[in-house]
């Protein structure tokens, strides 16, 4: 069963069609990973699927519900379900890390003392120590605030996660420690997880890769077998050959403008 | 060539009129949030201190070298046909009707408004807005309504205050510079200066309050563009706010003296 389903989704900015008839289904409690070039439209249909961006046309369906024309406030209902983990963590930069991942429950009326503990629970979930309650994103690294963006995530224990380019900027130890973390916590609460990312490393932690090329979704698949696909733009994206279809198409557009 | 010309012209009527409707619900929006939600007292303080006391000093300069001035000035044209005794009246009047709620509300609009404009905007830019409506936070009581309230409950307070520091400097310059006496100086003040004109000058500081909050909230949390759109709201702000300012305090002048 499809907890999220696309229907030929396609957002236009004033002339610029970025997702041009997406249709995509991903399954619950899968892990799915949507790669693509730089500047394809990713992190807009992952913000497409909360919400935060609506669509030019095409449906998108939150467990069966169309969230397509709903406002603001009929959005609230929906966001209960998500977690979105941002590209750069979001993080509110005059908040301490205790004010910043405790922020719904302390903006719903719970005392300090009563969401210490459960900050302490969400840090400890993505291996943080109790030091960093205190001190502020800015004093903290690049992989410590993701993983802060994280805990911020859990704390609404939500069943289905966004990630958008969750180790962007990240060394490849410190990415792979990201990365495990984003699989041992989908062992342990069992979301639903939609990552967006470059790093063929993660084909070893989730359950199926979409590519999403010329707004459109060419390739749907199992993620442990994506090494033996014949598909072109798989093919060629994952093993970051210079020559093939996505390579013309670049030399393509260049000819054309020019 | 007319086609076209009529085209453009209508593509930048429909513009307006949406940056007009978008503005006006903006305002709406964060007007109905405050009298349907809770407000958290702690935020609104920390607002009225980053909007108001932050601001006391170049509101007491601006306040204080304007009522010397405006002394100075009146000197030269009532000593020449001998009304001396005058100058604090109308020093008094200017700053009370005028200048101490139009001057606050510019220069606060300079130090304020434009925070307000690039602390909104770079949350936008940042995705801290996004963040905050993921996490089912409502952006407008968090962040618009706040800063809204409090510059308009700090507004008159700043403009009392710089109207106070405009007549202690008439009152320095014309006893100690010009050589008046100090009693005309104050007897005029207390026999001309009427309640309405005080309460008026209060109640534009307020609307100035909401004007400056109101813009500079709107262009930041409609930032777009990055670093150079934040800068950009940021200078919009101010200009606008500014003349939103200027343009409000004829019309207020007119309905409320």
């Amino acid at each position: 069963m499809s907890v999220i389903k696309l229907v030929n989704l396609v957002k236009e900015f004033d002339e610029k069609v970025v997702t041009n008839g997406v249709d995509l289904e991903i399954p619950k409690g899968s892990m799915v990973c949507i790669i693509g070039r730089s500047g394809e439209g990713k992190s807009v249909l992952l913000k497409q699927i909360i919400g935060l961006i609506k669509p030019t046309s095409g449906q998108v369906i939150i467990d069966g519900t169309d969230i397509t024309g709903m406002s603001d406030l009929e959005l609230q209902d929906i966001f209960k379900k998500f977690g979105y983990v941002f590209q750069f963590a979001a993080l509110l930069d005059s908040l301490n890390i205790f004010e910043n991942v405790g922020i719904t429950l302390l903006e719903n009326h719970i005392s300090k003392e009563e969401a210490l503990p459960i900050v302490k629970e969400k840090l400890a979930m993505v291996n943080l120590a109790e030091e960093v309650l205190y001190k502020y994103p800015a004093e903290l690294s690049g992989g410590m605030r993701k993983r802060v963006g994280l805990a911020r995530t859990l704390v609404t224990n939500p069943s289905i996660i966004l990630y958008d380019e969750p180790t962007t900027g990240l060394d490849p130890i410190t990415a792979r420690i990201v990365f495990e973390l984003m699989y041992n916590m989908q062992q342990q609460i069992h979301a639903t997880s939609v990552i967006i990312s470059h790093d063929v490393e993660i084909f070893k932690y989730v359950d199926f890769v979409a590519m999403l090329h010329e707004g459109k979704i060419q390739y749907f698949g199992p993620a442990d077998t994506i090494w033996e696909s014949d598909n072109p733009y798989i093919y060629q994206f994952i093993r970051g050959l210079s020559k093939g279809p996505i390579q013309q198409e670049i030399t393509h557009r260049s000819g054309r403008e020019r | 060539m007319v086609a076209w010309l009529v085209s453009q012209i209508g593509h930048h009527a429909v513009q307006a009129c949406n940056l007009i409707g978008d503005f006006a619900l903006f305002l709406i929006r964060a007007l109905l949030t405050l009298f349907t939600t809770k407000l958290k007292v702690s935020k609104l303080l920390n607002q009225m201190e980053r909007i108001g006391v932050n601001s006391l000093l170049i509101v007491v300069l601006t306040g204080t070298f304007t009522g010397m001035v405006l002394a100075l000035q009146s000197h030269i044209g009532f000593s020449r046909f001998g009304a001396e005794e005058f100058i604090g009246t109308v020093v008094a009047l200017s700053m009370t009707r005028e200048l101490g709620p139009v001057l606050t509300g510019l220069m606060v609009t300079g130090r304020a408004g434009s925070s307000i404009a690039a602390e909104l905007g770079t949350m936008r830019i940042t995705e801290q807005i996004d963040a905050l409506k993921t996490l089912r936070i409502d952006t407008f009581q968090y962040l618009v309504v706040p800063r809204l309230l409090a510059s308009i409950i700090v507004l008159p307070f700043l403009s009392l205050l710089s109207t106070l520091c405009g007549i202690i400097g008439g009152y320095v310059i014309s006893v100690n510079v010009l050589g008046l006496n100090g009693d005309d100086y104050t007897s005029g003040i207390s026999e001309y200066l009427e309640l309405s004109d005080i309460t008026g000058g209060l109640v534009k500081a307020a609307v100035f309050g909401l004007i400056l909050a109101w813009v500079g909230a709107y262009k930041g949390y409609r930032t777009t563009g990055g670093a150079r759109g934040v800068g950009l709201s940021t200078t919009k702000s101010v200009v606008l706010a500014s003349i939103f300012i200027l343009i409000s305090n004829y019309f207020l002048a007119t309905a409320l003296f």
